[in-house]
């Protein structure tokens, strides 16, 4: 296929999807399911795939998400707070010290370029470190941003451990998937452009890249700050979605359930972090919702064991599971395309008639 | 000097702790010329090309690189007490320099390994296209949106460019791991060339490799040189390869320069026949 068609197609589905989204807006009722799925699956998606820049197309094994996350929920609050309700919300700080808001989009931008800021300058020190230990600091500033975003003395500025309230939110749950959309079109085009073959260059083998003239300290920067700012703008649509935040729900269990999307749906598939991004958010918020039923009858047989948070067990024993039987995830290093639907159904379908072939012939 | 030095190492002595990998260096390689370095296994030979290349920075002398000092450190601190070397300071009024490996190739110094190194989820074609990335005009804003287009073509036309005269073609989509080990090591050399380089260090190149192929590495390594006007320094074990082609060698034994010059020179050098068997005294 040629470059054209493909772009045709992909624009062909993006379009067709959004026209469905609508619709499903406008049949099913709001309070459904499915659009609490759709909604967060879409957040979790850009979180996903930005994580996935740097652990799967870097090589970075960086836990900070949830930390760049809160940067970006916190920023977009603390700015979108209409000027009248900041009265009530900062009831304990005398209204707080930011008196206007801003809109929406400059809100949600202004939380990705903060996460970005906190990136580049936590990257300087950090980023001298490899694997684990780049692992275990960046999980340490995570939970550090999360206690100094509740320190009292702060208030003014973050509410202290009380709640950010009266913030807009979604109106349609067309917002969320523009947004995310738009953002995991930047970082494939990324990717896919000379910047991301030398971080995958990095990934592939540090010393080799280096010796081809790749400057590693900025170029993992680079996909530091990147991956970051992407976070702090989910961080932002999550604030969006949850109507309230508080710095104490981004506890590293956040990271966890980020990295179980990653590493689901392939460390390095953009496509693959997306389709496990919805799927674990189905899981997690609705199919698996029966097992933290204390009282699940079948007939008359009481099902044991099951009690509040029993999902989060099947989760970390499908986390188990997948690293020691399926360490390749859904889509492995692959994407999804057409192109390669196209090529499977072909391949099935000459399959097929290769054997009725062989049936007639006889 | 008629000729002009591409390459020079100037006292250069790395030392480990109490290992003195490199001991007092010193070399020139001029423009064109394929030069070797040879010398028993330990001998320190990988050392210095990590030290030329920036891997390392080395505990005292000098490196320069068409004229320009490049490279320079002297023992400082802790090293000032435990050097062993000899010529402790040489220079006065020095500052350390100590360029990381990728500005070194952006100098103009590619090499390949020792144990090839090639980037294993990408194609023949990408390991080409990556080391492309170093001579870019483009930032990561224009690369992302596209706007380097023309430069993005350049740097594919190029790269097909270098895959035909490495007659690496008809292999272009295949995975670089998948391939037989001959083509591996003629794609890590096509890699190195397409950061344009002046000087190619050579590491090895003939390592596992049958008579046959050495025969046509020796011929390619020739051929290289003149279609791209570059000169070479490298590390070889491979005897009849080194004394084929190379214009001068160097021979290292223990860290410390042994013997230098033509290949017949170094054939019949006693001290080069005494490091290699191991010293026969007492005929």
């Amino acid at each position: 296929m040629s470059t054209k068609t493909k772009a045709v197609w992909n624009v062909g589905l993006i379009a067709a999807l959004l026209g469905l989204l609508f619709l499903l807006e406008q049949v099913l009722p709001s309070g459904s399911m499915l659009f609490t799925v759709l909604k967060k699956g879409a957040i979790y998606a850009l979180v996903a795939v930005s994580m996935n820049l740097l652990n799967g197309f870097t090589g970075l094994f960086s836990l900070g998400q949830a930390g760049f996350m809160l940067l970006g929920a916190y920023t977009y609050a603390i700015l979108t707070i209409p000027v009248e309700s900041r009265h009530s919300v900062y009831q304990y700080f005398d209204g707080g010290i930011i008196q206007f808001a801003l809109p929406v989009p400059v809100a949600l931008i202004a939380g990705g370029i903060v996460a970005a800021v906190f990136a580049y300058l936590i990257g300087l020190p950090v980023l001298r470190l490899k694997s684990d230990y780049l692992a275990i600091a960046t999980l340490g500033f995570a939970e550090i941003i999360r206690a100094v975003f509740q320190w009292d003395k702060l208030g003014p500025l973050t509410n202290g451990s009380n709640l950010l309230r009266n913030f807009p939110s979604f109106k349609s749950v067309l917002y969320p998937f523009v947004v995310a959309g738009i953002c995991i079109a930047l970082i494939v085009m990324l990717i896919n452009s000379t910047y991301g073959r030398a971080f995958k260059a990095i990934r592939d083998d540090e010393i080799a890249a280096e010796a081809m003239g790749i400057n590693l300290a900025r170029h993992k920067r680079l996909a530091f700050v990147i991956s970051s700012f992407f976070a702090g703008i989910s961080g932002g649509l999550l604030a969006m979605y949850q109507t309230t935040i508080q710095a104490s729900m981004f506890k590293s269990a956040m990271t966890y359930e980020i990295l179980l999307i990653v590493v689901i749906g392939g460390i390095g598939s953009v496509t693959g972090s997306c389709i496990s991004s919805f799927l674990f958010i189905a899981c997690s918020e609705w199919w698996l919702r029966f097992l933290d039923n204390e009282n699940l009858y079948i007939g008359s047989f009481h099902v044991p064991f099951l009690r509040p948070g029993f999902r989060k067990v099947v989760f970390a024993v499908v986390i188990m599971v997948m690293v020691l039987f399926y360490r390749k995830g859904i889509m492995g290093t692959k994407e999804f395309s057409v192109e390669g639907v196209r090529n499977f159904f072909k391949k099935k379908l000459g399959g097929k008639r290769v054997t009725e072939g062989g049936a007639s012939h006889e | 000097m008629s000729k002009e030095n591409v390459l020079k190492v100037e006292n250069v002595t790395m030392q480990f702790g109490g290992v003195i990998a490199v001991d007092n260096m010193n070399l020139t390689v001029d423009k064109g010329e394929i030069v070797s370095l040879i010398g028993p296994n330990g001998a320190g030979k990988t050392t210095a090309f990590n030290v030329i290349t920036g891997v390392y920075a080395p505990t005292n002398g000098a490196v320069y690189f068409k004229g320009d000092k490049i490279i320079e450190n002297h023992p400082q601190g802790k090293m000032k007490k435990l050097y062993q070397g000899e010529n402790p300071v040489m220079y006065t009024g020095h500052h350390a320099l100590a360029p990381t490996p990728d500005k070194i190739t952006g100098m103009g110094i590619a090499r390949t390994f020792q144990n090839i190194r090639l980037f294993k989820s990408q194609t023949v074609f990408e390991n080409i296209l990556i080391a492309k990335h170093l001579r870019r005009t483009s930032n990561i804003f224009t690369a992302t949106f596209r706007l380097n287009a023309k430069e993005e073509a350049r740097m594919r036309a190029e790269s097909e460019e270098l895959l035909r005269l490495m007659e690496l073609e008809d292999v272009r989509d295949e995975l670089a791991t998948s391939l037989p080990y001959g083509k591996q090591r003629h794609l890590e050399i096509a890699r190195a060339l397409a950061t344009k380089p002046e000087l190619l260090l050579l590491d090895e190149p003939a390592a596992g490799m049958n008579p046959q192929e050495t025969l046509e590495l020796t011929q390619f390594i020739g051929r290289i040189r003149d279609e791209f006007g570059l000169t070479i320094f490298m590390i070889e074990h491979h005897m009849d390869l080194v004394m084929e082609i190379s214009d001068r060698i160097y021979v290292l034994d223990f860290g410390k320069p042994i013997a230098e010059g033509t290949p017949e020179e170094v054939r019949n050098n006693p001290r080069v026949i005494e490091a290699y068997l191991g010293g026969a005294q007492d005929e």
